[in-house]
């Protein structure tokens, strides 16, 4: 199929009257990766995808797919395509005739576009589903059926709006997989709008924290992860905790360290920095114990613990431990 | 213990008829309560209706009617060239009252729902329509004759104007003012329905088409008019009913020069002739029914309901 096109945002705003909600962003994203915007709701991710789009005018800033600016074309005309977050499939169209829609609309003969709308099908396994309505397809099939027909016209660009969040937990995590397939198969650039972090760590080559219209950080998950640049990112992302630098006498600001770096002990405990707290609530994840502390200089004192490591010795709800790490666990935060 | 072994004696009992009670409501009650609209339905629509078949088939002369089963009704109304003409003549206003407000009624609709942006003025702009309406249906049509008869405001303002010389003579007492009656009176049972479907339209399946690259024009006609066409079913049972039904409307518009079914069978009653309207009010239901039902093949309506 097409390669995938580059998306290059360049201060791009969006105000609705007096609010703002996209506030003047720039982010470059790389021919053929998988992007996602990640964010809680409010912060402007669903309007950048909208603009990126065509949906949604651009208040100012440009838009640029592949080499060209393409902030007043309308959507055909970008090499994108949307998967809408209720799918929006025709309810009057059976899955071809849904599939086949945009080559209805350039025009294409009827037996070459159910043709080829039988093949799409076929690529997201729906080919037996062909002649029906979407009220008779379950959530996930016509996302299938909805991803097909986002693919047909063959984007260089597929946006997708919180896809997976109309669906069940365990279709979600069978679906996460199919779009990774699907990316890898297809090799174009696809953008994902969700507010779910582990989304964002599991299909992402390029995850864009948002926050209040802003880009508070943008990389690979697994820097988002081990170097979050603020306190923001480091709460949202989750697994860490956020301390006041000054509590603990490492100075400076906040830093954040991992809930999974973490030891508890008695006064014997080795590491290099310790503080003393009070155990909250405890919870058994299996594979792992989530505990949460009251420390000094932290809202949220979360650790978690090997299940064998807790069982060897455990703690209960209202005693006094200490909870140590080393010094190179910390990681300064810019605010 | 004695105190509550006496204490519960009675509510023993009084438990006991409360279950009887239960027992028998459970089979009782949806009766009960299909009642209501049961009796209303039967004294209101079926007597009547069964009264018209009966009177139908009874025979009468130029004082009084007999009671009888004769087909001589049905066969003179059948056999008249005078039913044919006017049936047709009925059909042609129904059919050019329908076009009109479908016409105007999906243009109506269309701007409101899609155009008018925030929800305030749909509901400010919806009830400006429904204005008309707060007036009778008479009054309404009267009003036309002052302002489209021969020497009326539109004939002598185009003379003074100088666009014509000689008054327009088709404006009123023709096929064109009984027609623009029914338009003015029936629009807006046509806006109603297909708004009403119009805005049950998710709005991202308009971004879907674009998306897919329709224009406006390939949306109106590939995505919203598909979906609108129950409510265009609704409003058009309304308006071919209605105007298949009515009688004042051609008789006041037309000037007593054209005729309807519906005037027909006035102009019997008032012969008292009531056998033969009832069996002209027979084969009028009849078809109406069948054009109905023809409608409701074509559209299933049942998803507006």
């Amino acid at each position: 199929m097409t390669a995938g096109s580059t998306v290059e945002l360049v201060k791009l705003r969006k105000a609705y009257g007096g609010t703002v909600a996209v506030d003047g962003i720039d982010l470059r994203i790389a021919a053929g990766s998988y992007c996602c915007l990640l964010g809680p709701s409010g912060c402007g991710k669903t309007s950048t995808l909208r603009m990126i789009a065509g949906h949604e005018d651009i208040t100012d800033g440009d838009l640029l797919i592949g080499d060209a600016v393409v902030n007043d074309d309308p959507p055909a005309k970008r090499g994108t395509a949307m998967m809408f977050q209720s799918y929006a499939l025709f309810p009057h169209l059976d899955c071809t005739d849904n599939v086949a829609f945009s080559l209805k609309m350039k025009g294409v003969a009827k037996e070459e576009r159910r043709r080829r709308a039988g093949e799409m099908l076929d690529l997201v396994d729906m080919g037996k589903y062909a002649g029906r309505l979407p009220s008779q397809l379950s959530g996930g099939q016509q996302q299938r059926v909805a991803l097909a027909r986002a693919l047909i016209t063959r984007p260089g660009v597929l946006l997708l709006d919180e896809p997976l969040s109309a669906l069940d937990p365990f279709l979600r995590v069978r679906m996460r997989e199919e779009l990774k397939r699907l990316h890898r198969d297809i090799g174009i650039t696809f953008i994902h709008v969700t507010h779910s972090q582990t989304e964002a760590m599991a299909l992402a080559d390029l995850a864009v924290v948002m926050n209040q219209g802003r880009i508070e950080q943008a990389g690979p998950p697994r820097e988002l992860f081990n170097q979050p640049r603020t306190a923001f990112v480091a709460r949202f992302i989750g697994g860490h905790n956020v301390i006041d630098g000054g509590a603990i006498g490492v100075g400076g600001g906040h830093c954040a360290v991992r809930a999974d770096r973490i030891q508890l002990g008695g006064a014997d405990l080795p590491t290099e920095i310790q503080v003393e707290g009070t155990v909250r609530s405890l919870e058994y994840h299996g594979a792992s114990v989530h505990l949460s502390l009251d420390v000094p200089g932290s809202d949220e004192f979360a650790v978690v613990l090997d299940e064998a490591r807790y069982f060897d010795a455990p703690v209960g709800v209202g005693d006094r431990v200490r909870a140590g790490w080393g010094r190179r666990d910390i990681h300064p935060l810019v605010a | 213990m004695t105190l509550t072994a006496e204490t519960s004696r009675p509510s023993a009992t009084a438990a006991a008829g409360r279950a009887r009670r239960v027992r028998l409501l459970p089979r009782v009650a949806p009766y009960l309560q299909a009642a209501p609209l049961t009796v209303t339905l039967l004294l209101f629509l079926l007597v009547p209706i069964l009264t018209i078949v009966a009177v139908s088939f009874w025979d009468y002369d130029s004082v009084r009617i007999y009671p009888d089963f004769v087909l001589t009704n049905y066969t003179e109304l059948l056999t008249s060239p005078v039913t044919w003409k006017t049936y047709l003549n009925t059909l042609k206003y129904a059919a050019l009252t329908w076009a009109i407000t479908l016409g105007i009624g999906f243009t109506v609709a269309y701007f409101l729902a899609f155009h008018v942006r925030s929800t305030t003025w749909q509901m400010v702009l919806f009830l400006v329509c429904t204005i008309p309406f707060w007036t009778s249906n008479i009054i309404r049509m009267i009003s036309w004759i002052p302002f489209l008869g021969r020497n009326g405001l539109l004939n002598s303002g185009l003379i003074s104007a100088g666009i014509i010389d000689q008054p327009l003579e088709f404006l009123l007492f023709s096929d064109f003012s009984v027609v623009l009656a029914f338009v003015h009176l029936y629009a807006l049972f046509m806006v109603v329905p297909i708004f009403n479907s119009m805005m049950r339209i998710d709005r991202a399946l308009i971004e879907a088409a674009r998306d897919g690259g329709a224009s406006a024009a390939q949306t109106l006609w590939n995505v919203i008019l598909p979906l609108t066409k129950p409510g265009i079913a609704i409003g058009s049972i309304f308006v071919v009913t209605l105007v298949m039904g009515d009688f004042i409307t051609v008789r006041l518009m037309s000037g007593g020069q054209s005729a309807s079914i519906g005037l027909m069978i006035a102009n019997e009653i008032s012969l008292l002739q009531y056998p033969a309207a009832a069996a002209n009010a027979v084969v009028l239901l009849a078809v109406v029914l069948i054009m109905v039902v023809a409608m409701l093949r074509v559209v299933d309506i049942r998803k507006e309901l």
